[in-house]
């Protein structure tokens, strides 16, 4: 008898079912007009979009789209090809420059995704041979990279250096490299990795570091390279990996270091040689953004004044935070995906968008209305957000 | 020495907290399956084995077992080698 392939799905897609009979799909709102970074049309209701990644609010810069609608003219629209065949034009090579100074590193290599990014650079990095030690709670794009690259794998428990000091020291030898991956903020909770604890272990333990800082880049530190910047330890970060389409605004993502042989990833990560490089539009907006993130520090600032402001007013109306520090992730913690559910239809009716989010896409089994900050987010804007939580959550 | 039906009552105690509803459960038990656990639950349920018998399961050697005898199995072998 026949198995049927897709049987194995039947679970999630009732599990979808039951929130779609409620009149629900917090998983597939679909934005009819963007009206600006912070703002969107969803049918006929105008919604206060809190849940984008769109940390920097740079999405309709004029200077950007400037950038990008030259780039369609000059470049046309798209590469139909990879970065190893017809597909590396002078933009692309531009931006690993520029990006390459922004984190003042020697190389950087970038990819169509940021979710290729991990892929590319965790399986480039890491062979048969070798073993990756990962936070419990990384985001799936880790997990996908980590297994791609066929590598030993070994999980510690989330921002805990003292679990990995002893999962390595238990570690049997195969022989190859070791790799740890971190997260700079954690996509879900939004707290950071502990980055000097674990720099602690590295003399210990003899491995190199990677830090994912997609959540992070632009974001944190004194010139908003991520982690490492704002701990002042990015000389004991070897590796770096980011998106562009959170920061920067764009789609795409990076690896980077000032490792001598970094190069040869080129030619050893697949999901950077075969896949179609990054459209011009997309790669020339971000060259413009990253003059931006260099050139208006403020916006730095003003994203964190919004974390903090959004944060303290959540925490204030008696709800669970996700963590007990601010990022622009800022999760609320339900008790039960029913609850998530309703309450996350009532703050999407009442004007307000956040991220549903729920098991296994969360740690620890959690169930959570994510809000992400926006530096454009204005000071209304967020105690509009604190309001409707108050009216819809925690009443 | 640990035998494998020692260390399948060891087990079962540590599903415990991924056990709500209290099913009986034994070595034929498939653990993601039969309690529902998804895929990072069974991952923090392994980090549990690990730190009880203080071995290393890697999550490569997870994605082949799938019952408590299983697992009971994988960790006798660890501790023999040990």
């Amino acid at each position: 008898m026949m198995v049927d392939l897709l049987d194995k799905h039947k679970g999630i897609l009732e599990r979808v079912q039951r929130m779609t009979a409620m009149g629900i799909n917090g998983l597939g709102v679909t934005n009819d007009r963007m009206i600006s970074p912070t703002r969107a049309m969803v049918g006929n209701r105008e919604i206060i979009l809190a849940g984008t990644n769109n940390y920097m609010g740079i999405t309709f810069d004029p200077r950007c789209i400037a950038a990008g609608q030259k780039a369609l003219a000059e470049f046309g629209t798209g590469t139909t090809g990879s970065r190893i065949a017809n597909g590396s034009f002078a933009l692309h090579g531009e931006l690993e420059r520029e990006l390459a100074s922004f984190l003042g590193l020697k190389h950087c290599i970038i990819f169509t995704t940021g979710y290729q990014a991990n892929l590319g650079m965790l399986s480039g990095l890491a062979g048969p041979n070798d073993t990756i030690f990962l936070d419990a709670d990384s985001h799936s794009s880790i997990y996908d990279g980590c297994t791609l690259s066929g590598a030993k794998l070994v999980r510690f428990r989330h921002n805990d250096a003292a679990d990995l000091d002893k999962r390595m020291a238990r570690a049997e030898d195969t022989g190859g490299g070791r790799l740890v991956v971190l997260e700079g903020i954690y996509s879900m909770l939004g707290d950071r990795a502990p980055l000097k604890d674990f720099v602690a272990l590295k003399k210990k333990h003899q491995f190199q570091l990677c830090v994912d800082d997609a959540h992070s880049f632009g974001v944190l530190g004194p010139h908003g390279r991520g982690l490492g910047d704002e701990a002042g330890l990015e000389d004991d970060v070897d590796f770096v990996i980011g998106t562009f389409s959170k920061s920067v605004g764009a789609i795409g993502g990076f690896g980077a270091s000032n490792h001598p042989l970094f190069e040869s990833l080129r030619y050893a990560m697949r999901p950077y040689m075969f896949t179609a490089s990054a459209s011009p539009a997309s790669i020339a907006t971000s060259i413009e953004a990253l003059k931006i993130l260099k050139a208006e520090p403020e916006r730095r600032t003003k994203i964190m004044e919004n974390s903090a402001r959004l944060y303290n007013g959540l925490k204030g109306l008696g709800l669970t935070m996700g963590c007990d520090v601010v990022s622009p992730v800022i999760a609320v913690v339900m008790p039960d995906e029913l609850s998530t559910v309703s309450k996350w239809d009532g703050l999407f009716k009442a004007g307000v968008y956040v991220n549903m989010a729920v098991p296994p896409g969360t740690p620890k089994g959690l169930c959570l209305l994510r809000c992400s900050v926006s530096a454009a987010h204005t000071t209304e804007e967020i105690d509009r957000i604190i309001a409707i939580f108050k009216e819809a959550v925690a009443n | 020495m640990n035998q494998i039906a020692d260390i399948v009552p060891i087990l079962v105690e540590l599903l415990k907290p991924y056990n709500p509803e209290n099913k009986t459960l034994n070595a034929e038990t498939d653990i993601p399956a039969e309690l529902n656990i998804d895929s990072v639950g069974v991952l923090d349920f392994i980090m549990e084995v690990e730190d009880k018998y203080d071995i290393e399961i890697p999550m490569n050697a997870v994605a082949n077992i799938r019952t408590i005898g299983e697992l009971a199995n994988y960790v006798f072998d660890k501790l023999s080698k040990a």
